[in-house]
Parts: structure tokens; sequence; C-alpha cells
């Protein structure tokens, strides 16, 4: 016996509809599968927005001061060799090879950071349907005894929505 | 609802239709086309691996580099293949940052265009070192040569790094869009060997909207993080010459000069790759007219940037009173490599013009002969920037002329053959269209409540 219910949608729009229905009625939704990102259904389903951008503006800086301090002690201090008179701490010279650095930094370090969070398994996904990276959306709900099946099976079909049962895969 | 726009997608296609549309591509038996097109591209690429070899064996002299003209051809190929690269990283970042949903179903193959071009373009410098394979020096590892640091104040060596990065990121980017088209391929696929290789590069992608919520943020951050880059890179690109005393090439235009024909020549190939892919592969219904339409307008922009370039050039030298600036300008228009400069001014300056017709801009045989002319007046302005600035420098006692050898030109054709070669196997193994992002924008038009 599986502790969720699973419910198949045909489009977004009546996915959207009915989750905004089932939250208003006290269902706690667990998770959607969807083909493609719906815009607008973190706000429906109350995710809090991803801290990425910190992660990913940390290791622009990180990047950023690496490249120059490794270019100022390389230049000025291991080994200063006079090209053309130039100062050995060539700053704006040294500009542009840091900020590649720090692009390149930030860049892999979000894609990184973001590949850890999702802890991902490539030999075991664990999808309700075939379907649900070609043309069919998903809404899983987690069983409570305090749940209204009944309400819960008439919001399903005014969406043209279909329970089947939740095998975890 | 906005019913104005037409829809991105035509043919009223399903959800479903798209992953039979695009999978299809893969999945059936190879054309005629496809075999003839692999076969011309292996053939120039083998070109291209006997003159390298050649070169390499031999050394610089193969090349019909003297003293005055020490960079010529294969510096021309080196920016005209950055160049080409850099449309791809324009709809893919700059385009996803500015909401045009258009750009979803060519984002995939350009973001490809720009990696296969990024490869050929790092073949010239390294090639040109004549000892390739201490081309690892460039960078700054601890080493038995003192250690020796690298010139952090060479615009060449800003060129590895901004270079680098720039293929880095983009194949990162390419890979990270890639993710939930290569699952929706696995669940597809019946070969158990190929669900094997999708099941490991699409990484248990499940379609959960938990994922898919981090992914979207950070699918984000690369295309903000891709924008400054490739405006950089060409940025960089151009400060291998604008940092020199070299007339012609010293002045604080290149910058926004190079990024702008860099857009203009690497929107053309996108045209020319595009029109030729829809019509073999029938995809007239993912790439409209529309789509055609709005990358000619983004060429009419660009080539107004390049057009006002040259014009500005041109004033400097003037207004700048220097004589060898006024005479570099007035060699490049009437003196031994004039044939080369209006070509340039041909193709670069009256092309574009063609496209302020609608008539023009809808018609895809007249829009990709229009495109291929934008190639080969790009091809020939770096040439000209090039050449033009060395071969009559300050002493008319060292003035010289420049010819290619069979070895510059085995190896420019043989740049074309591994771009190509590269193009057609990707349409073979990966699907060239995001479907995922094309799903997205199928019922753009409105929700029809």
């Amino acid at each position: 016996m599986s502790s969720k219910i699973l419910i198949e949608f045909r489009n977004e729009f009546d996915l959207a509809d009915a989750i905004s229905k089932f939250k208003l009625n006290g269902f706690s939704i667990d998770d959607v599968y969807s083909p493609y990102a719906i815009h607008g259904l973190d706000k429906l389903l109350g995710l809090k927005s991803s801290r990425l951008n910190m992660i990913c503006f940390a290791f622009a800086l990180f990047g950023l001061s690496f490249a120059l301090l490794l270019e100022y002690w390389l230049s000025a201090i291991n080994w200063p060799i006079n090209i053309g008179g130039r100062p050995w701490n060539s700053f704006p010279a040294f500009m542009p090879i840091a900020f590649e650095v720090m692009i390149l930094f930030s860049g892999l370090g979000t894609v990184i950071t973001f590949f850890l969070w999702w802890k991902f398994n490539m030999n075991k996904t664990k999808q309700p349907s075939i379907r649900a990276l070609d043309d069919r959306f998903y809404c899983l709900i987690e069983k409570k005894p305090s749940n209204d099946v009944k309400l819960l099976n008439e919001i399903a079909v005014k969406y043209s929505g279909e329970i089947l049962e939740y095998k975890c895969s | 609802m906005d019913s104005i726009r037409a829809p991105q997608i035509s043919g009223n296609k399903s959800l479903s239709d798209v992953t039979k549309d695009v999978c299809d591509i893969m999945e059936r038996k190879p054309q005629k086309f496809w075999w003839f097109g692999i076969s011309l591209a292996l053939s120039a690429l083998t070109l291209g691996i006997i003159s390298i070899s050649y070169q390499i064996s031999t050394g610089i002299g193969t090349w019909g580099l003297n003293k005055t003209v020490g960079w010529a051809f294969d510096i021309t190929n080196f920016v005209f293949w950055v160049g080409i690269g850099h449309a791809g990283t324009l709809i893919s970042a700059i385009l996803f940052l500015f909401r045009q949903k258009w750009r979803t179903s060519i984002n995939r193959s350009a973001e490809a265009m720009t990696i296969f071009a990024v490869m050929c373009a790092g073949i010239f410098p390294i090639i040109h070192m004549g000892r390739p394979w201490l081309a690892f020096w460039m960078f700054p590892y601890p080493n038995g040569r003192g250690p020796l640091w690298i010139n952090f104040r060479s615009p060449l060596a800003w060129d590895v790094f901004a270079i680098g990065t720039y293929f880095i990121i983009s194949a990162v980017f390419w890979y990270y869009g890639l993710i939930p088209d290569l699952a929706t391929v696995r669940d597809r696929s019946t070969n158990k060997f190929k669900k094997k290789i999708f099941s490991i590069l699409s990484l248990g992608w499940n379609g959960s909207f938990k994922v898919w919520h981090r992914y979207e943020t950070v699918y984000a951050l690369l295309a903000g993080l891709a924008t400054p880059l490739v405006i950089s890179v060409h940025t960089v690109v151009s400060f291998d010459f604008a940092t020199s005393s070299i007339p012609g090439w010293h002045t604080t235009t290149f910058p926004p000069y190079f990024v702008a024909g860099a857009v203009f020549s690497g929107f053309a190939m996108v045209l020319t790759l595009m029109i030729i892919a829809r019509k073999t592969l029938s995809l007239e219904d993912y790439i409209t007219l529309n789509h055609i339409e709005n990358m000619t307008k983004v060429i009419i922009v660009t080539g107004g940037i390049v057009t006002l370039s040259y014009a500005t050039e041109f004033f400097m030298a003037w207004y700048s009173g220097n004589g060898y600036e006024q005479f570099v300008f007035l060699n490049r228009a009437l003196g031994p490599f004039s044939w080369a400069y209006w070509i340039m001014v041909g193709c670069n300056l009256i092309t574009p013009q063609f496209f302020w017709f609608k008539r023009i801009r809808r018609n895809v045989v007249i829009v990709f002969i229009l495109s291929i002319f934008v190639n080969i007046g790009m091809w020939f302005e770096r040439f000209v920037i090039i050449v033009t600035s060395l071969h009559r420098d300050f002493l008319p006692s060292s003035w010289s002329s420049y010819t290619p050898t069979w070895v510059e030109i085995g190896t420019l054709i043989g740049s074309f053959g591994l771009f190509f070669t590269l193009f057609l196997l990707f349409i073979r193994v990966l699907p060239m269209i995001s479907m995922g992002e094309v799903k997205s924008v199928l019922h753009y038009r409105g929700r029809g409540k």
C-alpha cells in the first residue's frame, strides 16, 4: 500500500489549477513531474527561492581574488621579470585573465554545487511514469488520514486528471 | 491571451509530436544527403590533417609568411572561427536573458556550433606555435624551468584564458541544457546499449519539479555568466591587435567593432546551417520563417555597427593627422590588397541592406545566398585587418606581400571539414532541438481560457 497518490494531467494549465485547488483544501503536495519547467509553479508549491545565486557570487569573488593574487605573486614576488620596463604589479593588465578566471570559477562552482545538492543517481530513476518526460504532467500527493478522498477525486476529475497507482520505481 | 503574435511553432504540434519529431531525426536511418555531407566533410578534414601534419613535420616555413607579414592566414582563420562561435552564445544566453522565446528552436544547434567553432579556432594558434606539443607551456603551472612563469601582461596569454574559459563554459552550458532531453531519449530508447549510455549521460533526470526549480536558477546564472564572457572573449581577441602599435590595429574602437562583427558573422553561419537543416530534415514547423526573419534582423543591426566601424576607422585615420594611420587606410582601399577590401565592403555593407525588405527576409533561398556572402565578407574583414596593416609597414625597404600556400589553404578547408563533420555527427547522436524548451513555448500564445 503506497502512501502517495499520483494524478496524471494532460497539460500544465490543468495541473496548475488543480494544484491551487489541492492547496486550498489542505492536501500536501509531495512533488510535481513535468517534461519542462512550468513557470510560476514554485510560488504555487511554496518553494523557497534558491540560494545558488549567493553561491555563484561567492565563487566569483573567490575566482577573481585567486587569479589576481596568483598573478601578483608570480609576476612580482616569485620570479619578477622585466618586460619592457612595465611595473612588477601590472594590475590593469592582470585584469582580463582575472575576469576570465572569475567567470570560469563561478560557472563551474555553481554547476558543481547544483550537482552536489541534486545527489543524482544515474542508475536509479525515480520516475512516476515514462511519459513524465514526454507529454504528461504528474502531481504526487501525500496520503494523510485527514484527507477527504472524495474531494480529491472531484478536483482531479474537474481538471481531467486521472488517479494512478503510485509505484516507486 | 496574445492573439496577435503568431505561434512559435507551427503545424499545431502536441507535446508528444515534439518528442517524436525531434527524436526521429536521430532514430531514423541517415538520409542520402547526410552521407553526401559527411563524405564531403571528411574529405575536407583529411586534407586538413595532411596539411597540418606536413606543416608540423616540416615547419612554419611551409606557410607563405615572411619577416614583414608574420601573421596572416592562420590568425585570420582563428578570429573568423571564434567569431562564428559567438552567435551560439548570443542565442543561448543573451536572448534567454531577454526572454526571446523564439530562441528555443535554434539554441541547441547554435550552441553546438559554438563549441565546434571554438575547437576549429583553437587549432590555429596551437599549430602556429611550431612546436604544438609544447602548447601546455602557456599555462602557469609549477615547472622545472625556474619556475619561469608566463607573461600575464601579454594579450596572447589573455587569449589562452579567454578562449579556454569560453570553451569550458560553453560546453558545460550545452551539456547542462541537454540533461532533460537526454532523459527523454533514454525513456524512448529500446536499444539496451543506447539506453545505458543515455542513462549515464542524463544522470537519472526524472522531471521532478523540485529539481527543475533549482535547475532553472542555475541555467539563468550560466546565461548571466556567459553574456559578459562572450563579450570579453572577442574583446580579448581584438586586444591582440589593439594593444600593438601597428597603424590600422592600434584603435580603441576594436572591442565593440569585433564583438559586433562576431555576432554578425555568427548569425550568418547559424542561418546557413539552419536553412540547410530545416530543408533536409523537414523541420519547417520548428524553424519557421519567423525564426529566419528574426535572425536577419539581428544581421541588419550588427551589420550596421560593422559599417559604422569601417567609417569610424577612416574618419579617425584622417582626423588623427597621423601620416602612417592615413597611409594604412588609403592603402587598404587602393593598394595591392584593395580587391580583398572591396570584397569585404561589398559583402558586409551591401548584403545586410537587402534585409530591410520583408519579402527578402522571408525568402529562404535569397536569405541563404546572402548569409553565405556575409560569411565570405567577414572572413575577408579579418584578412584585410591583418594583412594590409602588416604588409607595408613604417620602413618602405621592408615592404612585402603575402600569398597563402597550399598548406594554409588546406588547413582552412580542413577546419571547415572538422566543423561540418562534428555538426553532422551531432545531429545523428543528440537531439538537435531542445525538446524541453520547445514544449514550454508550444502553448505560449495563451491559456485559452
